[in-house]
């Protein structure tokens, strides 16, 4: 049977190179980075030469690297690490309403330790507006986080813009790029950015490592606190392997982003404009230009997303709906909701996510079965598709 | 994640499609923001002799939608009315308990459609059998 994996933005294999270049930490190459002996020394020096590839990714210094446990984490830290750092200045943080939850929920728990935080509404396509950031500004503002790309429709925010409203009024800002990583150009300055959020996983290294950016004089109160390790911003022995496989992943993310954005972009146009032409009754969610390159996000009218996935998961093609997260959850995705959809047309989306190892044979056979999918499903719904 | 008669009633759902001349029909779900199920029943001396459903949901709404249309042809009206969503959820082998909903929206489509006969047959009597058993009442 087939065997097709197109759910790139809910996690990706790891590289060969990056299992290569982690295996031998795990036995060998044991040490704590923080011992003194050569044990030590190897494991620090793999670490360090880690945080130089992280660093290079982002085009930072690799002394505002820290390694975290993942997205979600780095995600926890810059908010609440701002928030809390920064309380006595004011109490206003500005996000958007179509966050991940990671973002959502720490801006959630934070209202409830007595801040106020503005979600400002996207348009139909999944943007804001620079200017309605700087609307939302108050004296009490201390911290703006909006995400570079969103995992479920791969819109694309004009974070340089906001970054320098951020900076020309004082407030910190803050960026998850979990998605764009590897995909897109990130770049600390060109963003203004004084926080970042990245994921190994997300870029073909492992599961539970990431990292955080934060500028260089940017204070943050840590939310682990322990034994001073990364500089006292997130205590915890340092896990060798995953940062290892982190660096590595960084390093081929880096090299080879440029190839991979117009393969990816090939790939995701061929099955847009394939899924446009041969089935009616869709619609594309998200900007159709500033866009991840191998995102696509479908409404397909009268077909619910958990059925289309699962009728294509037996047709030995992976995708999902919205974000791999929030799967279980019964309500239609928030995200696509903030587009002004109607519930009906959410529950009926699929995201389809390309990655390195797919090729245009994939959009062949993807194409050779969904529309008969669809039009089983409208069957068993009796939908009458418009149009 | 689902048994694998939920898979069987997913990949081949019986009886999808409706009655044009149903004795009752009974729609249930969300038709704002989720699952929605049609159900159509022909009914004669107080047994249902066919059955038919559309359904928008996932694929537990669709099993269970297949399921209970199997389920009712050769029940009374009684028993029919007296479905439980537990009954649904025992004949596909279990569900996940975040898609016992599903069960529940296919017992409230039988329960709807056989409330939506009786009415008709308070109005307009054509089943002598269920008419008479009424009277006696």
């Amino acid at each position: 049977m087939a065997s097709i994996y197109l759910d790139h933005n809910a996690t990706t294999p790891v590289r060969p190179e990056v299992y290569d270049a982690m295996e031998p930490f795990f036995r060998v190459r044991f040490g704590n980075a923080s011992s003194i002996h050569r044990y030590g020394q190897e494991a620090r020096s793999a670490v360090e030469e880690a945080r130089s590839r992280v660093a290079g990714l982002v085009n930072a210094r690799p002394s505002e690297i820290y390694f975290t446990s993942g997205g979600t984490e780095s995600d926890n830290l810059a908010l609440k690490g701002i928030a809390y750092t920064r309380r006595a200045f004011g109490r206003h943080i500005i996000t958007t309403n179509i966050e991940h939850s990671a973002v959502l929920n720490s801006c959630g728990f934070l209202e409830r330790e007595g801040f106020e935080v503005t979600y400002l509404p996207v348009d139909e396509y999944g943007r804001i507006d620079p200017g309605q950031v700087a609307d939302a500004l108050t004296d009490h503002t201390i911290l703006i986080s909006i995400m570079h790309a969103n995992n479920e429709i791969g819109t694309v925010q004009p974070v340089g813009e906001i970054g320098r409203i951020a900076r020309d009024n004082g407030v910190c800002f803050h960026t998850d790029a979990v998605q764009s990583a590897g995909k897109l150009p990130v770049d600390v300055e060109a963003m203004h950015a004084d926080l970042l959020s990245l994921s190994g996983h997300k870029i073909y290294g492992p599961k539970g490592v990431g990292a955080i950016y934060i500028r260089n004089g940017v204070e943050i109160e840590p939310t682990a606190h322990g034994g001073h390790h990364e500089n006292d911003v997130r205590s915890g022995t340092e896990n060798t392997v995953g940062i290892v496989g982190l660096g590595k992943a960084a390093e081929l993310a880096a090299e080879e982003r440029e190839r991979e954005f117009r393969n990816l972009s090939e790939m995701r146009d061929a099955l847009e404009a394939r899924i446009r032409f041969e089935i009616d009754g869709v619609r594309i969610n998200g900007h159709p230009e500033r866009r991840l390159p191998g995102t696509l996000n479908v409404s397909f009218s009268g077909a619910e997303g958990d059925s289309l996935i699962m009728s294509l998961d037996l047709a030995g093609i992976a995708v999902s709906t919205g974000s791999a997260c929030t799967s279980g959850a019964i309500e239609p995705s928030h995200v696509l909701l903030a587009l002004g959809r109607d519930p009906r047309t959410a529950l009926g989306s699929v995201r389809f996510s390309f990655g390195h190892d797919n090729t245009m044979e994939d959009v062949d056979y993807v194409m050779s079965r969904l529309p008969g999918i669809v039009s089983r499903l409208r069957e068993v719904s009796a939908a009458q598709v418009p149009g | 994640m689902y048994s694998s008669t939920v898979m069987d009633h997913f990949r081949s759902p019986r009886n999808v499609g409706d009655l044009p001349d149903a004795d009752g029909v009974g729609n249930a779900g969300n038709p704002i923001s989720g699952n929605t199920i049609a159900l159509y029943l022909r009914i004669a001396d107080g047994t249902v002799t066919d059955a038919k459903f559309r359904t928008f949901g996932c694929a537990a709404s669709i099993a269970a939608s297949s399921m209970v249309t199997e389920w009712l042809i050769g029940r009374t009206t009684e028993q029919a009315a007296a479905i439980e969503n537990k009954t649904i959820a025992d004949a596909l082998g279990g569900l996940p308990p975040t898609k016992m909903h599903c069960s529940a929206m296919a017992a409230d489509g039988v329960r709807t459609a056989i409330e939506d006969y009786r009415n008709r047959q308070d109005a307009n009597p054509k089943d002598e059998y269920e008419a008479g058993k009424r009277q006696s009442y």
